[in-house]
């Protein structure tokens, strides 16, 4: 072990001594990478539950045929503030300001991020600008009501008046700067702030996760504030830039939207692979089978995400249909690689079924189940199909919720004792996954089978002859499962506050760096950093006799990789 | 660095192919000009650490050195600040200018030079904890 000392500072006449601040003024004014993280995963988790619950009003809505719950209006604009929220607000921030913001730093064994300050604006940015969206509720004229998508010209000024559009557009570019910032601060953390010893390629695969949805962020982002800056100046200066009326382009907005939305897709994906890729080896006693393979997975991944955009516009009669259908093809071969690693990894390991692998497990299923129809709807003849029908619907809440619900809880089961020293509740961890996991399936199923049938998504109410009834009521059922299921996290979350159970520093015999330190990390996260010989330091430092550990020898061994 | 660099080369390079098949099989305009500023995007910074890779010491974090190699100061990392808060708030009022009118962007942007002051100040203190700077008296 090595000591690490704190930098000295210099004390007596010239500084001052500082106390340090406590409670709502040191929530305000951290800027520990830990306490924002904290920070964006409540705020996020906050965001989720309102948004759950447009769902659920969304859901009962349509259990029966011509429903009355709420209006037309107020319909559509629950879908839009519901998507919008989830997207913008949780999914993301949640792992990438979140998730990524705690452990990263912890994990290349850096003391906090490269630009805590700036990291602090981040979350603010975050919560004013995740707060503004819902102001439109209360406007006069509602919140914005255009999806989450905000297609052009229904979200200009003639179609979409009244400020909750415009309070929809000031939100999203604020988020959409957060992002960018917290990108940026991620990325040099990573290239500048890890550990002697922590080259790129014995980085946590979490880590490389992060690195790559930076990256992604820093192109995909700008173009969606770029869009939302020219859609203003349509709203409001008079700028033609998509209506037909003024000489501009309607599609450019679809083109410009999905040049941020499909890499936004996958900005939410990755950093879970990241996660499930660090507690399925954990949880298996394995180290990951094929570590390069999955840092070239994700990069690939990457890099094909941003080349097919445009299937998300095949029925416009305006793409070129083989690039994007082939490009689009091409993704399930790298993400393909990913799920066999995860399997080959669980293959022959002594997996512990505990509540955080049973998440990982049950992210698996649904991802793939998602992921294949998502192979289908990148075939042209499908799409024109089933384009803008519940089938869509289903397939993108599939990978979405297998994504950020399951393997984020799965991220929130096993590092919890991390972030706080305690335990969650096991047994009713365990009561979560299953009661969500069912009313997972039950909800979504039944949509594809909609779709099938010609339910258009979007819609408030259906006939009851359309022959829509028997499948909604069984999807708004397993959706208030999927509800008690959230209710009982919460629910978990509140015991383990109540009643801690001491977790200790490395409960599960961790892997990587921020096993090494003390639960919760102390300020400036590491009294003693152990030698970086592999990707796996901490199990190294843990486990000296056994045959698969790189072996620690003071002095520098070359050979030791 | 040199890794750093290849990540964003070959990003850069990924777009550039990309960009090259789009163009000429689709002539479609706002995409290639989107992916054309993602090669650059790629390029530009995979370039300048490549460039600085070939000119420095590889650094100890490329290297297979242990820990104890940075035993001392590792750097300098501010507690606590009111300022990034301040200037979110700043931000989002000028934000909420656009939708609610402009006397809003007149009290945000007192926030926002605020906190620009305020930010610089606070450097300009915390630049004493590095004793070089601490003033002799």
């Amino acid at each position: 072990m090595t000591i690490l000392q704190e930098p000295q500072v210099a004390t007596g006449s010239v500084l001052h001594e500082q106390k340090a601040p406590g409670g709502f003024y040191k929530w305000i004014t951290s800027v520990d990478h830990k306490v924002i993280g904290k920070n964006y995963m409540y705020t996020a988790l906050a965001f989720m539950f309102i948004a759950g619950a447009m769902a659920l009003l969304i859901r009962t809505q349509l259990f029966n045929p011509n429903g009355h719950v709420v209006s037309l209006q107020t319909y559509n604009e629950l879908f839009t503030i519901h998507g919008s929220m989830m997207l913008y607000l949780f999914a993301g921030p949640f792992a990438f300001g979140g998730f990524a913001n705690f452990i990263v730093p912890l994990q290349i064994g850096a003391p906090d991020m490269a630009f805590p300050r700036l990291n602090n604006l981040s979350y603010w940015l975050f919560l004013l600008g995740g707060v503004t969206m819902l102001f439109g509720f209360f406007t006069a004229s509602g919140a914005a009501a255009f999806g989450w998508v905000a297609y052009a010209p229904l979200s200009t000024a003639p179609y979409s008046p009244g400020p909750g559009p415009d309070l929809w557009i000031v939100s999203i570019a604020m988020v959409g700067f957060s992002g960018i910032f917290t990108a940026v601060n991620l990325v040099t953390t990573i290239f500048y702030l890890r550990a002697p010893g922590m080259t790129m390629f014995r980085m946590p695969l979490f880590s490389w996760s992060m690195l790559v949805t930076g990256v992604l962020i820093l192109i995909a982002f700008p173009v969606l504030t770029a869009a939302l800056v020219l859609l203003y100046a349509d709203r409001h200066f008079g700028a033609h830039f998509f209506s037909v009326a003024g000489g501009g382009v309607p599609v450019m907005w679809q083109n410009l939207f999905w040049f941020f939305g499909h890499p936004e897709v996958y900005i939410l994906a990755l950093p879970f692979f990241g996660i499930v890729s660090e507690l399925i080896p954990v949880f298996s006693k394995k180290p990951i089978f094929g570590y390069k393979g999955m840092v070239f997975a994700t990069l690939a991944i990457a890099g094909l995400s941003t080349g097919v955009w445009a299937h998300h516009m095949f029925t416009t009669g305006t793409v070129l249909l083989p690039f994007f259908s082939a490009m689009s093809l091409l993704i399930a071969v790298p993400t393909g690689i990913k799920v066999f690693t995860w399997i080959a990894t669980m293959w022959g390991g002594q997996i512990k079924f505990n509540t955080s692998m049973l998440f990982a497990v049950g992210f698996i299923f649904a991802f793939v189940m998602g992921g294949i129809t998502g192979v289908m709807l990148a075939s042209p003849p499908i799409d024109f199909y089933t384009h803008d029908t519940y089938f869509v619907v289903a397939h993108f809440h599939q990978v979405l919720i297998a994504t950020t619900v399951f393997a984020g809880f799965a991220g929130i089961y096993y590092w919890y004792p991390k972030l706080t020293g305690r335990f969650m509740h096991e047994g009713l961890g365990k009561w979560n996954f299953w009661v969500t996991f069912i009313g997972f399936w039950f909800t979504f199923m039944p949509q594809y089978l909609l779709g099938l049938r010609g339910m258009p998504r979007r819609i408030a109410i259906y006939s009851p002859t359309d022959g829509f009834t028997f499948l909604n009521r069984m999807s708004t059922v397993g959706a208030y499962m999927m509800g008690i299921g959230m209710f009982l996290f919460l629910l978990n979350f509140i015991v383990s506050w109540r009643r801690p159970r001491p977790a200790g520093d490395n409960p599960w015999d961790g892997f990587t760096l921020e096993w090494a330190t003390s639960s919760p990390p102390p300020a400036h996260n590491f009294h003693s950093l152990p030698p970086i010989r592999s990707a796996r330091p901490t199990w190294d430092m843990n486990h000296p006799e056994h045959a698969d550990a790189v072996p620690v020898v003071t002095g520098g061994d070359e050979s030791a990789e | 660095m040199r890794n750093e660099s290849r990540i964003y080369l070959g990003i850069g390079s990924f777009f550039v192919v990309v960009l090259i098949i789009y163009f000429l099989w689709s002539h479609e305009s706002t995409g290639s000009v989107l992916l054309l500023a993602s090669a650059g995007l790629g390029l530009m910074p995979g370039l300048y650490l490549g460039w600085w890779s070939r000119r420095m010491q590889p650094r100890l974090e490329d290297t297979e050195v242990e820990p104890k190699d940075i035993t001392g100061v590792i750097g300098q990392f501010p507690e606590n600040t009111i300022f990034p808060f301040t200037l979110g708030v700043g931000v989002w009022l000028v934000g909420l200018a656009f939708v609610f009118g402009l006397w809003f962007a007149i009290i945000g942007m007192g926030f926002v030079f605020g906190a620009a002051i305020g930010a610089t100040q606070e450097s300009k203190r915390a630049s004493y904890s590095e004793e070089e700077n601490v003033p002799r008296h």
